[in-house]
């Protein structure tokens, strides 16, 4: 565990012998990955009439469209929906993790009767598919009355997120020299004083990375979302797909991907914000002290 | 200060078919350096970590001074351990690490620091009191490590062979030191190693174990003088000493290679199990021991001779050379001791008979 942030000033090493070609490679990635985001910004930027115009670079630049995805006249408030979707991913984030490290410290850490089955429980829900929840939850919510609220969106996100967190963190924390633990111990903590003040504070890299990773998945949630929500609750995946033009025969499309660029950036923001946390968790258990 | 006390101290980790320590009664004063010594998987680490109160004790129960702590948690104990990779934070200063059973206490900041750094002087820590662990080297880490447990001055020091991890060198180094540091400190102490030599040299009494069994426990020189049994025979000294195993006559009289063990009679026809260190033996010009040279390891101020005997199972003997008469590889010697140097016990129950 090296990797958590570090005041002193070594230097990376200049790397030389690899050149070219991973240099290529990497290219090949990051447009592979990025295309499809560019061309959503390129069309978003462009003028309506030049919608289906291919040339690969920004032409005919325009904010027209950003002003059409948030005009509410139409019945849209893609605001509002980022609002929601805000609002909905840091509950389930949060919850997520919180319950995630819980789980994870006990799985990693303490021997009890039936964890293999527990952790086998985990990974079977992981494995199962969305699609057929949705039905029996639609029942259930309308039963409970919960549909159109913001509980029937983060309820079932928590259950799709905690496998996700409950595994990252229980490998990382299984990699974690419990040693210290029992220094702390021996040191006058109790057991949750060493998690707090040693493990946890070792364990953040995974955190953020988990959180992360819970936030993007939340964030990007539709097919749940678009029954169980109403347009007051509805997150950004189900606000995009109901978008509405002025003409109702006519998909607006630059608008939708205006809408998109916006939707897109908080989630660009905050991965730029935890990008050295995020790469130290992904590296993290890699390197040992 | 305090004493320690384990009484008839059983632990049986949950699925393991034995006990990893089983039935140890064992006493240590207040202010004295206690060694735990024995080969890999004897359990001392887990005596080490019953007394600290990282394992749950089967039966028995451990007392500090006059206290049962055998129900305790850690951290009621006041006990300070070194551990074997020393575990320090890697997320805290060193001065952070020092401090932070202090900082959990709950002392004032200024005590703190001055504790701190106080302990860090003793160390010759100072310079690196700003520094993360993982800037340090091994015997800096080594020093935190130690001065971790000594801002505390606490009631018992425990260490798990603290040293390692260090080169030869330093081990020597250390070795002195923190046997000095505890005089100084009259911190009772519990020191675990496998290291027979860092045993005899920093205990003021050395605990052998074996399969979980304390085998014995004295004075470095009553271990080597006095061996309670095969085991402790055959594992305090370097090199080990020899054994030979052989039978007694008629009237109960023991001879090894026509050196009589007078006064030492036993059953008649009784296997018993001579030993010899190999510093008391001697070229001898009759008598003796016949011995062919295997192998002659010159370490500069020493050689040692290893042979095979002409005895009942040829067994190997090692032998101290003395001054400039090293044997040939090949060669033919005999090797005499003096009787009352030779160890005496019985082959069926390894116990010592005197
Ligand atoms: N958590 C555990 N569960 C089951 N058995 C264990 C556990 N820890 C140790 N043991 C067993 O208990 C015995 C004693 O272990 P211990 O760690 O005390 O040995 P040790 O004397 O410290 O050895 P070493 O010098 O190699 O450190 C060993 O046989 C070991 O296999
Ligand atoms: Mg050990």
């Amino acid at each position: 565990m090296t990797t958590t942030a570090d005041s002193a000033p070594v230097k990376r090493r200049v790397r030389t012998g690899e050149g070219w070609g991973s240099y290529f490679s990497g290219g090949v990635i990051v447009l592979w990955c990025l295309l499809p985001f560019y061309w959503m910004m390129v069309v978003a930027f462009r003028d309506v009439s030049q919608t289906f115009n291919t040339t690969p670079w920004p032409t005919h630049l325009t904010l027209d469209n950003f002003v059409a995805a948030l005009n509410t006249s139409g019945g849209n408030n893609l605001l509002r929906a980022v609002g929601n979707s805000l609002l909905v991913s840091a509950i389930t984030t949060g919850i997520a993790v919180l319950l995630g490290v819980t789980v994870s410290y006990a799985l990693a850490r303490l021997n009890f009767k039936g964890k293999g089955f527990i952790t086998g429980i985990i990974l079977a829900a992981s494995m199962f598919p969305g699609v057929a929840l949705v039905t029996p939850l639609f029942q259930l919510f309308t039963d409970a009355g919960w549909i159109g609220t913001y509980q029937a969106l983060i309820v079932p996100n928590i259950s799709f997120a905690l496998p996700l967190t409950i595994y990252t963190l229980t490998a990382f924390l299984h990699d974690l020299p419990w040693e210290l633990e029992e220094a702390a111990r021996v040191d006058g903590a109790t057991r949750g004083q060493a998690f707090m003040k040693v493990i946890l504070p070792l364990a953040a890299p995974a955190v953020f990375t988990t959180a992360i990773l819970a936030f993007i998945a939340t964030w990007n949630e539709y097919l749940l979302a678009s029954q169980l929500s109403r347009p007051n609750v509805e997150p950004v995946t189900v606000a995009i797909a109901r978008f509405a033009g002025d003409n109702p025969y006519i998909q607006p499309y630059a608008a939708i991907m205006a809408a998109g660029t916006i939707v897109t950036v908080p989630l660009v923001i905050m991965v730029l914000i935890f990008q050295r946390r995020i790469v130290a968790g992904l590296t993290a258990g890699g390197v040992k002290s | 200060m305090a004493s320690i006390t384990f009484d008839r101290v059983t632990l049986q980790y949950p699925g393991a078919e034995r006990p990893s320590v089983s039935d140890l009664s064992l006493h240590i004063d207040d202010g004295e350096f206690l060694v735990l010594v024995g080969p890999s998987g004897c359990g001392k680490s887990t005596t080490l970590r019953m007394l600290a109160g990282l394992e749950q004790v089967s039966e028995g129960s451990i007392l500090i001074d006059d206290t049962d702590v055998t129900e305790k948690d850690p951290k009621d104990r006041d006990i300070a351990m070194v551990f074997q990779n020393y575990a320090l934070y890697p997320h805290m200063t060193v001065a952070e690490n020092m401090g932070f059973a202090l900082k959990l206490a709950k002392k004032p900041k200024a005590e703190i620091r001055e504790r701190v750094e106080e302990a860090a002087e003793l160390l010759d820590l100072t310079e690196f009191l700003d520094r993360k662990p993982k800037a340090l080297s091994g015997g800096q880490r080594q020093r935190v490590a130690m001065g971790r447990a000594i801002v505390r001055s606490p009631q018992v020091f425990c260490m798990d062979e603290p040293l390692s991890n260090l080169d030869a060198k330093l081990r020597v180094q250390t070795r002195s030191h923190i046997a000095g540091l505890q005089r100084r400190l009259g911190v009772t102490t519990v020191y675990v190693t496998h290291d027979q030599v860092e045993a005899m040299t920093m205990g003021d009494r050395v605990a052998v174990l074996d399969k979980g069994e304390l085998q014995q426990v004295d004075t470095p020189r009553v271990l080597y003088s006095r061996p309670a049994n095969v085991f402790v025979a055959g594992f305090v000294g370097s090199p080990a000493m020899n054994l030979v195993e052989t039978e007694a006559d008629a009237q109960g009289r023991v001879s090894l290679g026509g050196i009589a063990l007078e006064g030492r009679t036993v059953e008649p026809g009784q296997r018993v199990t001579v030993g010899v260190r190999p510093e008391h033996l001697r070229p001898a010009a009759e008598d003796g021991i016949e011995v062919e040279v295997d192998l002659v390891e010159e370490l500069g101020s020493d050689a040692y001779v290893y042979g095979t005997a002409d005895l009942e199972g040829s067994p190997l003997v090692v032998a101290r050379a003395v001054g400039d008469e090293i044997p040939e590889k090949g060669s033919r010697l005999r090797l005499s001791a003096e009787a009352d140097l030779l160890h005496l016990f019985d082959t069926d129950s390894g116990l010592r008979i005197d």
